[in-house]
């Protein structure tokens, strides 16, 4: 008490003071943002530049254009800029779009039942485990997925026949999309559950009341009333999971195969036990050339495009949530 | 622990007397739903087993593997190189990379992750800059950590910042726990703010104004009243950064290094040449030691994943009894 009669927080901490410094601080972080994005740009620009709008087309082995990026820095010859990174984004796409796919079902089943149907132990159990699954570490469910996941595959699930009818094209090993889109979904469904079970806890309780007391069934109600009432909480928690599996790439880098390769969903369903390589890995894999002025361009390319998928995905989970909030949920 | 079987939850007989037993359950169970509904419930039943057992199958098979090939020597010796898995040495100084990482990320994002919280929630103006500062935060959260591990190698390679790391004829290396841990804390940003801000809504208004009324200023307000009242949800945003910085990979391979040992900057005082110096985490380690990296010893990234699981289990179990305690205690917040 003392040390209120002391002028502790006088002209040195007043609040006009206190204020000024905060607001110097997050202005200091909203600009690093801002700089992380113009560096990356401008970083980027020669890249996009002398590849236009082929650079997103496809076209060539992305993995020989790239290792003639790197060398053409390194030998100061003429600099190679040619990228046409197709066979990356298409694996992206379908990497992210099959975890988010499954993630979204099985998210969405489990925090139902942990909101609604489970007995209270089972919920006691589930909340934990879904906490620790989202807290692993990316490499530990890479590792494990090296050395347990990819061999079951490649040795039990891949049969010979399949492994010789693409024997010309690509060689199946068990690294493969297959490995790559478990894994994720695994990573990124905790993900979607924690923020699916505080939008069905938010629901008003009359709604589901209301549905109840007219006879419809328990199990009805909650997929006709509560899921619905929680469609920005859903919504918000698919987009935060399509940026986190967007952005995963040591596990990627270590389960996907390493290949800059597009597997066609057109060729049946061998394609999910082809190898393919992500965006984000790419980078991972090629970190060593940064120092090769062209590769370093065509490396922060990449960066850029994943900067702004994730920056939108952050964006409409930012605006679902908001528009959460007015409902008077979250 | 759990039933083997996906089973519905025990249903109540349908024309039970009702002077009978009492109901044990105030809902209805799910013998009176129709078929598919049951099975939606079954698929229910499934998946949580399912996650359950994904949970249970990584935590025993680690420590299976663990227990099996981790040696204590292996904690106290570096990294060597060798031929075999018996030559090359232990982990230690990853071990010890992360540790360092770790406190080193989360002193910068503690701090900066509460005065950006305050700021938020208890000045906020003018309006748009807070929308902006909460898009902000929303987005460092988005970003892939790699894209933060390039960035960082522009401003840490930048000649102004060579103190930071080692720099060889005006080229600045660019690899430093200083430029790792920069970059980490942004990680770890975000968990701080949610958690502290969180913590900082749910203390009443009235708790406030009596402390204006009794002559407190705004900001010895928050500094006497409000952040201790919130230090529960710091900490567990405090635990829930770090969880996140000792698990991160990608930046540090980007910023921290490609060797599995520490290596000192020559010439410098003594805790800044090693913090100025390339190092090593058990994370690398073990991205460096599976199979698909350059060392490629199983048995040893089985060993260091384990230690890194027991970290992360920890930290688990840490935010949960902090989590309970502040319940007990009775704040504001549950």
């Amino acid at each position: 008490m003392e040390e209120e009669l002391q002028p502790e927080y006088g002209p040195k901490w007043s609040d006009q003071r206190v204020e000024r410094m905060l607001g110097a601080l997050v202005i200091f972080v909203v600009g690093l943002l801002l700089a992380m994005i113009a560096v990356v740009l401008i970083r980027a620009w020669p890249s996009f530049a002398h590849n236009g709008l082929a650079w997103f087309g496809p076209g060539g082995d992305v993995d020989d254009e790239l290792n003639a990026i790197s060398l053409s820095g390194q030998n100061g010859t003429e600099y190679v800029w040619t990228f046409h990174a197709w066979p990356l984004i298409w694996s992206t796409i379908l990497i992210t779009g099959g975890a988010v796919i499954c993630g979204l079902v099985s998210a969405l089943f489990v925090s139902v039942f942990i909101v609604e149907f489970a007995p209270t132990w089972m919920s006691n159990v589930l909340q934990p485990v879904v906490r620790f699954l989202a807290s692993v570490p990316s490499v530990i469910y890479g590792l494990l997925g090296v050395l347990v996941l990819v061999p079951f595959i490649g040795n039990q699930l891949i049969t010979e026949p399949q492994k010789a009818s693409v024997a010309g094209v690509i060689s199946l090993t068990g690294y493969s999309l297959l490995a790559a889109v478990l894994v994720l979904t695994v990573m990124i469904a905790p993900l979607m559950v924690s923020i699916f079970t505080d939008g069905l806890r938010a629901v008003k309780p009359g709604w589901v009341e209301g549905s109840l007391a007219l006879g419809v069934n328990r199990w009805r109600t909650t997929w006709k009333i509560a899921v619905r009432a929680a469609r920005p909480a859903i919504v918000a928690g698919t987009v935060l999971a399509v940026a986190r599996a967007i952005g995963e790439s040591v596990m990627l880098a270590m389960l996907s195969g390493s290949v800059g390769f597009a597997p066609n969903p057109a060729d049946g369903l061998i394609f999910i036990y082809e190898p393919s390589r992500p965006l984000a890995p790419t980078i991972v894999k090629n970190v060593d050339q940064l120092s090769s002025k062209p590769a370093n361009a065509t490396l922060f390319a990449i960066a850029a495009v994943l900067l702004f998928s994730a920056a939108f995905c952050s964006f409409a989970g930012w605006m679902a949530r908001r528009a959460m909030r007015k409902y008077g949920a979250a | 622990m759990a039933p083997s079987v996906a089973t519905p939850p025990p249903e109540r007989p349908q024309a039970a007397p009702p002077q009978g037993k009492a109901p044990t359950k105030a809902v209805e169970g799910s013998s009176t739903w129709s078929m598919l509904d049951r099975i939606g419930l079954a698929f229910c039943w499934a998946l949580g087993l399912l996650f359950c057992a994904i949970a249970v199958a990584i935590v025993v098979y680690l420590f299976l593997q663990g227990v099996k090939f981790l040696k204590l020597d292996q904690l106290t010796t570096p990294a060597a190189t060798g031929f075999s898995e018996t030559e090359t040495g232990g982990f230690s100084d990853a071990l010890i990379g992360t540790i360092i990482v770790a406190v080193m990320g989360i002193s910068l994002a503690l701090p900066v992750g509460i005065a950006i919280a305050v700021w938020l929630v208890e000045y906020g103006r003018p309006a748009p800059l807070a929308r902006v500062t909460e898009l902000t935060i929303e987005a460092i959260a988005g970003i892939p950590s790699i894209v933060l591990a390039l960035f960082g190698t522009v401003i840490f390679s930048s000649t102004a910042l060579g103190f930071l790391s080692r720099s060889n004829e005006g080229v600045v290396f660019g690899r430093s726990f200083f430029a790792a841990a920069a970059m980490l804390s942004l990680v770890a940003l975000p968990l701080v703010v949610a958690s502290t801000r969180q913590g900082l809504e749910s203390i009443p208004r009235h708790v406030r104004e009596a402390s204006y009324a009794v002559g407190k200023t705004k900001a010895a307000t928050i500094r006497r009243i409000l952040l201790p009242t919130a230090r529960p949800q710091v900490a567990t945003g405090m635990i829930l950064g770090l969880g996140r910085i000792i698990g991160d990979t990608a930046i540090i391979l980007v910023l921290l290094g490609a060797t599995q040992n520490f290596a000192p900057v020559e010439g410098a005082v003594f805790p800044f040449d090693y913090l100025r110096g390339a190092g090593t985490t058990l994370t690398n380690f073990v991205y460096e030691a599976s199979p698909t990296g350059n060392l490629n010893q199983p048995q040893k990234a089985y060993a260091a994943a384990f230690v890194l699981l027991l970290m992360v289990l920890g930290l688990n179990a840490a935010a949960d009894l902090v989590h309970r305690r502040a319940r007990k205690a009775g704040t504001w917040s549950h």
